[in-house]
């Protein structure tokens, strides 16, 4: 059996007012909001790296688990927006942690990776006991690229989440559906060294109707309707999209946990540090089941169905 | 109705505007939907002419204006 030991993040300290930004992009922020219900979103600095938050997230994680990285037993670490090809964030991480020699595994998937290896983490603690999750993104170094696109650059901010997967916790990881599909890989991608390519139509739609599909596989087969879940953690893309999936599932939005105002989209980052901020407030509760969901660049999407011990 | 009334009536009621753009005019660059308007849209399309748009069609190209979705929709008929 898996389960979820607890959950950290790390956010910069930096706030990126829609203001601050409405005035570089020449557009009302008001608008930012009603297009994305994000109001502003944290930036790091310019010495804050992927790995350097990665770890900072990392570390509370295992704070919160009560957990020494001595007892870790492998790491995966996700991240669309590292600094360089190669090598990938993971053996950094695993160094700054004092883990050298623990096998660490990079997951380049912007947005979903965080979910892809929370349900790899899941088969991987069998062998490896305790799987260190990791998702860091500095998206504000990559929608600086210029051109500056209005419809782009408001939406990003950067931060780190973690989670730590385990074969005994106080939430037991049920069952996860993933999917992949490349026909629509153009409409969202990010080039070496160029701006981020977003047909944001493209992803509404897609998005829309391959999220709920996704829960809807899970939960059927699973036999529990998606009122019974206390909590959806979804990757907090845009308040609208989230909504929209709470409409597509007829549960309330309320069911869904957002965060999305204060930080914004950190792609893969974001459904960990949510999970991290409902981990400590208000947190699970015995047999309360929890389900989360993604969709990203690829496209790649999934959902993960996790219960409260009783 | 013809299917190019029912299309129009489908952007009406999406758009919540009781005008309509010309046939060939962008739904969206002509500010009648915004990208959160294309999956009901869609979910709209489906419902009236009763069929189900794989995923795989689902490219806001084919659904751009009331004259391309005209054009898609009789492809699938």
């Amino acid at each position: 059996m898996a389960a979820i030991r607890g959950f950290g993040a790390y956010l910069p300290s930096r706030v990126v007012t829609n203001a601050e930004l409405a005035a570089r992009l020449d557009c009302e922020s008001g608008w930012i909001l009603d297009v994305s219900g994000i109001e502003e979103r944290r930036y790091a600095a310019p010495d804050e790296s992927v790995a350097g938050m990665g770890a900072a997230a990392a570390q509370q994680c295992l704070e919160s688990a009560g957990v020494p990285a001595s007892d870790v037993g492998m790491i995966l670490v996700s991240s669309g927006s590292s600094e360089r090809r190669f090598p990938g964030p993971a053996s950094e991480i695993a160094h700054a942690l004092g883990m050298d020699g623990v096998p660490a595994l990079d997951l380049p998937i912007a947005s979903a990776g965080s979910l892809f290896a929370m349900s790899l983490a899941a088969s991987l603690s069998a062998v490896h006991r305790n799987v260190l999750v990791i998702a860091s993104e500095k998206m504000s170094a990559i929608v600086a690229r210029e051109p500056l696109e209005r419809g782009v650059a408001p939406l990003f901010g950067d931060g780190a989440g973690a989670c730590l997967v385990s074969t005994e916790g106080p939430v037991r990881i049920v069952d996860s559906v993933l999917h992949s599909d490349g026909s629509f890989a153009q409409d969202l991608r990010l080039e070496f060294g160029a701006p981020l390519e977003m047909n944001g139509r493209s992803v509404i739609l897609q998005a829309s109707r391959k999220i709920p599909s996704a829960i809807g596989e899970l939960l059927e087969r699973n036999e529990k309707p998606p009122s019974a879940v206390k909590v959806f953690l979804m990757h907090q893309a845009n308040q609208n999209l989230m909504d929209r999936v709470a409409r597509a599932l007829q549960v309330d939005a309320s069911r869904f946990y957002s965060n999305i105002r204060r930080y914004g989209n950190t792609s893969s980052a974001s459904l960990l540090i949510a999970a991290a901020e409902w981990w400590r407030d208000p947190g699970p509760r015995a047999g309360d089941p929890i389900c989360f969901a993604t969709f990203g660049a690829g496209f790649h999407w999934g959902a993960l169905l996790a219960e409260a011990a009783s | 109705m013809d299917n190019k009334e029912r299309i129009a009536a489908i952007v009406r009621k999406v758009s919540n505007n009781s005008a309509l753009p010309d046939p060939d005019e962008s739904l969206f660059d002509s500010g009648f939907l915004d990208s959160f308007a294309l999956p009901d849209l869609v979910c709209e399309l489906e419902r009236e002419f009763g069929i189900k748009i794989p995923d795989s069609d689902l490219n806001p190209r084919k659904f751009e204006s009331m004259t391309r979705i005209q054009s898609y929709l009789e492809s699938r008929m």
